[in-house]
């Protein structure tokens, strides 16, 4: 029997993607119709390969879904583009600016204005419309202290909303998808990984990256301790001039609450050394919309934010 | 730190930590993920920020681990939550269980999938009926690890006769070693296999990540360094080969006009090209044609890889299908007797009808029998109880509408395992470990 074979290694990296790529079949075995939510940035993009781990040479079972900001970062875009088509899957493209001119929501103003919170009435629309039953994303447990109690199958309401204190309970690898005609799931098939494990699954399976994650020269401004890259979506405050300088950015959000951080690690290899030496998380470091509360993230993922 | 070389070596180590506020386990994980340097700077700013303006006198850890707004605005603990670190020898993956009796539910999910399981014991008080409930419920789980952290051994006065006594303790209550030493003629009350007792001082820091000096008389590892070299890749079932089909992937294209395969998580054995197999529950042979992922053939996939699996014969397999060793196949069950940790505010009473989820298949049953109910503070058993109530742990006897492929949870934790769900709510309501089946 087994003994006179080698048996294979199963590394960290293995077992996570064995993992993820179990979590892409039961979400499209169990759910009708499912989506793929794409943001250009280094976990979508692996979300990307485990999608085809998954089902190749089949087609991935679901859209691939956009919400477009419109303060995107340019590299993101035609990133997107091209790698969607490479794939040869649909891309489904949900847009602020449309829920904006519809009336749907609100455009912030002043100097700290962000669609990132328009972002999630844009989301749950586009859910209903399509008839989504399961959006995947790329949401990972060490992101945020909430994210580290959220299920990796996470039931959500009529209303989109995600209630913490009535999860269902998840043992061994075991999902309980169901939902009712309205109601739907949110499947993280990465729940389990760090910064490190993505970088790291980037290098070994050799995952090309949008350019902004390697250190590039980019006139940014200095707001709270962060660098933002100068754009027209960000009206900048007195004093906040704008220099060059060499950065990379650590996520890939809406331009108006990403910063960049002073680097230059221009490879894989180079950034993996620096996250593994980092000492402050990607979130508290580059994402403003998570910092103005004790439980900012809690809050907007209760109303159904990402 | 863990680089992209080392990247190709480390493993995963998935462990539960069962133990209260009380006990120390929130100062145990700080100090863990703080001296293993996973706690970052704003993480660590954050937290002394909102000390301060509570006005505690020290820098609660337990915020760290308390994720939800309830959980920060009571000082309790609600639910489980998954935290990583890394050593350069090993990813772990941390499920922190709340400890609390009404949260049996959470601990039974923590150690769900863990393969360590870390109990906490006070040194002043010693062994405790939460301790026993504790190593209980890792048994019954199946966790193949488990270890004992006598903690607050300052407030003992780093006492070797007090942790003898504990450890004493713990030698009649399960399967036990003291400092890792294999334990062979003891009592093995709780089964657990593989026992290790150590003493520490989470607060302190001793015998957590490096041996502490203040107790010469321990010659044991400190905790991290058993966490790094408890050896997991034997607990794999390799034995039995089981492989529950998933999905079925089946190209549509001229290119792969006839490819069809199966893809999944193998549960059990060493599968290779080659392989007798059967198609359960429906009994069809065939071989195996191929074992493969995107990235090419294997030689050889063991469990928990997920990969896709080609046939010999074009055969009718769909998901809920499982192959299975012609030699060693699993039971094709109409009956369960299982163990089972109720999970709902919804009592289980005889003759509910329930539906049971168990590999990649779902069924109808029907709890025909409560067989029994376990006191988790005395752990004995009662026996035919009116219901169970949640947070209970009781065996239960199920009648299924159609046949399942079940091996016992005592032989393999993932064909053996399943939750039961209400359909008329979609709630999970209880999770299952198959004793016997037929």
């Amino acid at each position: 029997m087994s003994t006179s074979r080698a048996l294979p290694t199963v590394t960290h990296l293995d077992e996570l993607e064995s993992e993820a790529v179990h979590i892409f079949r039961e979400v499209a075995a169990e759910l009708e119709r499912p989506v793929l939510l794409f943001s250009g940035g280094k976990d979508s993009i692996v979300l990307l390969r485990l999608a085809e781990k998954a089902f190749r040479p089949g087609k991935f079972p679901f859209p691939i879904m956009h919400i477009d900001t419109g303060h995107n970062f340019a590299e993101a875009i035609e990133f997107r583009d091209r790698r969607v088509a490479e794939l040869g899957e649909r891309l489904v493209i949900a847009s602020v600016q449309e829920s904006i001119d519809r009336g749907r929501v609100v455009e912030e103003t002043g100097p700290r204005a962000s669609r990132n919170r328009l972002q999630t009435t844009t989301l749950l629309d586009a859910i209903e419309e399509h008839g989504f039953d399961a959006a995947i994303g790329g949401a990972r447990r060490d992101e945020e202290r909430s994210r580290a109690k959220e299920r990796i199958f996470s039931f959500r309401d009529d209303f989109g909303q995600w209630n913490p204190r009535a999860q269902r309970p998840e043992l061994w690898n075991l999902y309980n998808a169901r939902v009712r005609k309205g109601e739907h799931v949110r499947a993280f098939p990465i729940s389990n990984w760090t910064e490190l494990d993505v970088w790291q699954y980037v290098a070994r399976e050799q995952l090309e990256l949008p350019g902004i994650y390697f250190a590039h020269e980019r006139e940014v401004f200095r707001r709270d301790g962060m660098l933002y890259a100068a754009s027209p979506y960000v009206e900048r405050m007195e004093g906040e001039d704008p220099f060059v300088t060499s950065v990379r950015f650590r996520t890939v959000g809406d331009m108006t609450c990403t910063g960049g951080v002073e680097s230059h690690a221009g490879t894989i290899e180079e950034v993996v050394e620096e996250i593994a030496a980092t000492r402050v998380t990607e979130r508290g470091e580059t994402r403003a919309d998570d910092r103005f509360s004790e439980a900012a993230m809690e809050d907007r993922k209760r109303i159904g934010y990402f | 730190m863990a680089t992209s070389e080392q990247a190709l070596s480390t493993d995963l180590l998935r462990l539960v930590t069962c133990g209260s506020v009380d006990d120390g386990k929130s100062t145990l994980i700080g100090r863990l993920l703080f001296d293993t340097k996973q706690i970052f700077v704003d993480q660590l700013e954050h937290i002394e920020d909102v000390s301060r303006r509570r006005g505690n006198e020290y820098v609660d850890l337990a915020l760290l681990t308390d994720g939800l707004r309830a959980e920060r605005e009571q000082g309790i603990t609600i639910d489980v939550a998954y935290r990583s670190f890394v050593t350069p020898r090993r990813r772990f993956q941390l499920a922190d269980a709340p400890g609390h009796v009404q949260y049996t539910r959470n601990m039974v999910t923590g150690a769900s999938t863990a393969e360590l399981g870390i109990v906490l014991v006070d040194a002043r008080q010693g062994v405790v009926e939460q301790t026993r409930r504790h190593a209980y419920i890792l048994s019954i789980l199946r966790v193949p690890h488990a270890v004992v952290a006598v903690n607050k051994m300052d407030l003992v006065d780093w006492s070797q006769q007090r942790f003898d006594e504990i450890a004493a303790q713990l030698d009649g209550l399960m399967a036990g070693s003291v400092g890792g030493q294999a334990a062979d003629a003891r009592p093995k009350n709780l089964g657990l296999p593989d026992l290790c007792v150590i003493p520490i001082s989470a607060l302190q820091g001793d015998n957590v990540v490096d041996r502490s000096g203040r107790m010469p008389w321990y010659d044991g590892p400190a905790l991290l360094e058993h966490l790094e070299t408890v050896e997991i890749a034997s607990d794999r079932d390799l034995d039995s080969r089981r492989f529950p089909v998933q999905w079925v992937i089946r190209p549509i294209s001229d290119e792969h006009h006839d490819y069809r395969g199966y893809g999944g998580q193998i549960a059990g054995g060493v599968w290779s090209a080659g392989d007798e197999v059967v198609v359960l529950p429906g009994g069809a042979r065939t071989q195996v044609e191929a074992v493969e992922t995107i990235d090419g053939p294997l030689e050889a996939g063991i469990p928990p890889m997920s990969v896709t699996i080609r046939l010999a014969d074009d055969l009718d397999v769909s998901r809920g299908d499982m192959l299975a060793d012609p030699a060693a196949t699993p039971v094709v069950a109409r009956e369960l007797e299982a163990r089972v940790c109720w999970m709902s505010d919804r009592p289980l009473e005889p003759r509910a009808r329930l539906a049971v989820k168990q590999t990649t298949r779902s069924v109808r049953a029907i709890a025909d029998e409560l067989v029994s109910r376990t006191d988790v503070h005395t752990l004995e058993d009662a026996p035919a109880p009116e219901r169970l109530e949640l947070n209970d742990i009781g065996v239960v006897r199920l009648r299924l509408a159609e046949p399942l492929c079940v091996d016992p949870y005592g032989e393999n934790r993932t064909t053996g395992a399943f939750v039961l769900i209400d359909e008329a709510t979609n709630e999970t309501v209880g999770a299952g470990m198959v004793l016997s089946a037929s």
